[in-house]
């Protein structure tokens, strides 16, 4: 059903308001939209597109976002997100955070690194990966063997500093609330933490 | 002759009209009718917080004992608001403070409520019973120890989908010994860890009127036998985590916990369900009316089991991992179903993530004949598809339809869907509310304004090819109060020819359409009653030309005049004040 007599474009006698130049539409540029009338547009460019890397025009949906995606459940995005759309409430808070990027450091190592921690869906994800990251070191896990670092016999324990700016011990809180507080990440000397007395194993680092 | 009734008689019979609308006509009818209504009316709803004042609602009505209060537009929820907008409390609270000493219910909605704002209901009402902060901000669990331990005859405190700074869940522990009055607790938007547990169990036990209980994540499957043993009369339970490793005497204690609430009917909650645990449920499910399941992450075969044991279900609220095979089992087993509402687990995914399409809401629509509120999300629709949902629901009343991708067309025929959404306008004559999506032109709005003579509130994201899409429903919608526009091709001409109409709805919103500044500033000047407020996070209106467009728009009819607790993004038209900063 078309309109013969629809405007396809707004022209207004008053002001002459140009309406093309204004008008947002979603789509990649290439991708045409099949309509009977006005509407068809071709996507016009956002900020995000540049941020991320797309293969247009077949159905290969792999994404190269520089790290990798450990849960096939995080689907890649493959165009640029329009805000508030959908309009879901709850995923709202969560389509704001696709990544959490945050800085890692190891005493002694002299860089910094970056973990996404959205990547992840508990503990033993983390610590694994950065086990593998800071190759060097091993990262003391309170519910698995004492691990000894071969080489200098020093052990690491996994610590972060929260929204607070009091730094924690990670594995008190649920996966989910730690990710949403946590701001960095040190790993520290297990000789340091000594004196903190930590009697009781954390509730969640092997669990979850 | 003038009648001789006495004001008391009068009163009296007024006490019997609860309605809103038929109180406001009764107001209407003399002077004298005016003078005793106003100071009977116990209960006030103001659907805009800045469409009146505090002192003026005092003003008019001495005696309330109950208000309820809204504030930001609906699409605040989908972050199209920025923060920081407006929508505070507190000058209410100070107000109703001093004027209304026995003020028992204050119900919130999209409001910005500190912990000065609690601390001070709890220290000004000391026959405060009532507190609902749906979908608020602004406040920590330490306003709500002030609640706890001030108010002696709480009956209800419902947090629902409001953001707690959750510092403590030691709040909890403030309820004194001697509050047993709590009728309905709804804790469940609380995100941390740590709520006192054994508080809330002994909070539990001694509270015999409790109905409604909605607990949070932080409550453990283990432990939600414990809290169902004391309140074997909920009528409603939210559970916290449903997940933890299979083990026997967990489930078969949660079981026997369960099949003793002989009341429950609603249940919700159920974080990261493990399907292994749901069966605990059997025994309460034929009496269940109400099911929330939007937090579960459960596959379709799982779901359909559940779904059909609960023959009675008039509400449900589910994943899209329902599938179409889930709500064709859904329309044959729930013939009482009234309110189906499908979220999208996967909303910014590209492809589908699951098999649900436009085949599972008709079948619903076929199968359920007393169905009558909508809400779809879904990647593919068709206009016959549609037109079969008209034609066999005309008794919905509210259908909302999100079609993921904007502009998708009709999958089958490639056209708008103009023709379908006409026909929902069309069968359905008490449709009050509607939200589009989809490929739509023009013609669906003409749709609209012809037939859609009961629509209360509009919703339109993408849609429409000019200033008349807008004209239309202006123009033919007699009952419309509520419009919001997002990303249409809507600009002055249609605004500026209806501005009477704005003056009888609650409030429009249109953000990213095509509403030039100039025609925003001469609605502000001509239009005294209405409050015309543009948004612009990024620079102000009037560093540009008067045509070009602006951002956000949102305007609501006002006796209070333009508001002065803007932040620095937010322009008000006002022809006395200018461009109000």
């Amino acid at each position: 059903m078309s309109s013969e007599n629809g405007k396809r474009l707004l022209e207004t006698d008053a002001g002459g308001l140009n309406f093309e130049a204004t008008e947002l539409t979603l789509g990649l540029p290439g991708e045409p939209r099949v309509t009977s009338d006005g509407g068809a547009k071709l996507g016009s460019k956002r900020g995000f597109s540049e941020t991320v890397d797309l293969k247009l025009g077949d159905n290969n949906q792999e994404v190269k976002l520089g790290h990798s995606l450990q849960e096939a459940a995080k689907s890649p995005v493959s165009k640029t997100q329009v805000v508030g759309w959908p309009p879901v409430r709850g995923f709202a808070k969560r389509g704001k955070k696709s990544c959490k990027y945050v800085k890692v450091a190891v005493d002694g190592a002299p860089y910094l690194r970056k973990v996404d921690l959205e990547i992840y869906n508990s503990y033993q994800q983390l610590l694994t990966s950065l086990e593998d990251m800071f190759s060097c070191f091993t990262i003391r896990n309170y519910l698995n063997e004492k691990k000894i670092d071969q080489v200098n016999g020093i052990e690491y324990m996994p610590t972060y500093e929260d929204k607070d700016g009091d730094w924690m011990l990670v594995g008190d809180v649920p996966w989910q609330m730690f990710v949403e507080s946590c701001k960095r990440l040190r790993l520290m000397k297990s000789s340091e933490a000594v004196g903190l007395g930590l009697k009781t194993a954390p509730k969640y680092s092997s669990t979850n | 002759m003038a009648y001789s009734f006495p004001d008391e008689v009068l009163e009296h019979v007024f006490s019997f009209i609860q309605s809103d609308k038929d109180r406001n006509a009764v107001s209407l009818v003399c002077k004298s009718w005016y003078e005793i209504e106003r100071w009977c009316r116990r209960k006030v709803f103001i659907g805009n917080c800045y469409a009146v004042s505090p002192r003026m609602v005092i003003r008019r009505f001495p005696e309330v004992r109950s208000i309820k209060l809204k504030g930001k537009p609906h699409f605040a929820d989908f972050n199209l608001v920025p923060d920081g907008w407006g929508g505070y409390v507190l000058p209410w609270i100070a107000e109703m403070a001093g004027a209304y000493p026995w003020l028992e219910e204050i119900r919130l909605k999209r409001m910005v409520v500190t912990d000065e704002s609690l601390e001070l209901i709890a220290k000004s009402f000391k026959n405060f019973k009532v507190l609902v902060l749906f979908s608020c901000e602004g406040f920590s669990t330490d306003g709500l120890a002030a609640i706890a331990a001030s108010c002696k005859n709480l009956r209800e405190l419902d947090l629902r989908e409001s953001e707690v700074d959750d510092l403590s869940g030691h709040w909890l522990a403030h309820f004194p010994e001697t509050c047993t009055s709590l009728v309905s607790l709804n804790i469940s938007c609380l995100r941390s860890d740590e709520v006192s547990f054994s508080a809330l169990e002994r909070l539990v036990g001694r509270c015999p009127n409790l109905r409604s209980l909605r607990l949070n994540r932080a409550v453990t499957l283990d432990k939600i036998a414990n809290i169902l043993r004391r309140a074997p009369q909920l009528v409603d339970f939210g559970t916290g985590y449903y997940a933890a490793e299979l083990q026997p005497d967990v489930f078969s204690n949660l079981a026997g916990a369960f099949s003793s609430c002989k009341e429950l009917k609603s249940l919700s909650g159920f974080w990261d369900v493990v399907p292994a645990y749901l069966p605990a449920l059997y025994s309460i499910c034929p009496r269940l009316t109400s099911l929330n399941l939007s937090y579960a992450t459960i596959q379709s075969p799982d779901l359909i089991k559940l779904v059909s044991h609960c023959p009675r279900l008039q509400r449900l609220l589910v994943l899209d991992y329902v599938e179409d095979s889930g709500l064709e089992e859904l329309a044959s087993s729930c013939k009482d179903l009234q309110e189906l509402r499908v979220f999208p687990s996967d909303p910014f995914g590209a492809e589908p993530n699951v098999s649900l399409t436009e085949q599972g809401l008709v079948a619903v629509s076929l199968g359920c004949p007393k169905l009558r509120s909508v809400l779809y999300f879904c990647r593919r629709m068709s206009n016959a598809a549609l037109v079969t949902i008209a034609q066999n629901r005309p008794n919905l009343t509210r259908f909302r339809l999100c079609i993921i991708e904007p502009k998708t067309p009709d999958y089958l025929t490639l056209e708008p869907l103009d023709v379908g959404f006409g026909a929902i306008v069309e069968h359905c004559k008490d449709l009050s509310r509607l939200s589009l999506s989809g490929l739509l032109t023009d013609h669906v709005f003409e749709y609209i304004g012809t037939y859609g003579k009961k629509l209360e509130m509009l919703s339109v994201a993408f849609a429409g090819d000019s200033d008349l899409g807008l004209h239309h429903v202006l123009s033919g919608c007699e009952s419309l109060r509520k419009l919001e526009i997002r990303d249409c091709p809507f600009g002055d001409k249609a605004l500026l020819a209806n501005a009477a109409k704005l003056e009888t709805m609650r409030s429009l919103w249109m953000s990213s359409c095509a509403v030039s500044f100039g025609a925003c500033k001469l609605l502000g000047q001509k239009m005294p009653k209405l409050n015309v407020e543009v948004i612009d996070e990024t620079e102000p209106p009037d560093s540009r030309p008067e045509s070009c467009p602006v951002d956000k728009l949102y305007i609501y009819r006002s006796v209070a005049g333009p508001r002065f607790d803007m932040p620095p993004f937010v322009w008000t038209m006002d022809e006395a004040v200018r461009i109000l900063h």
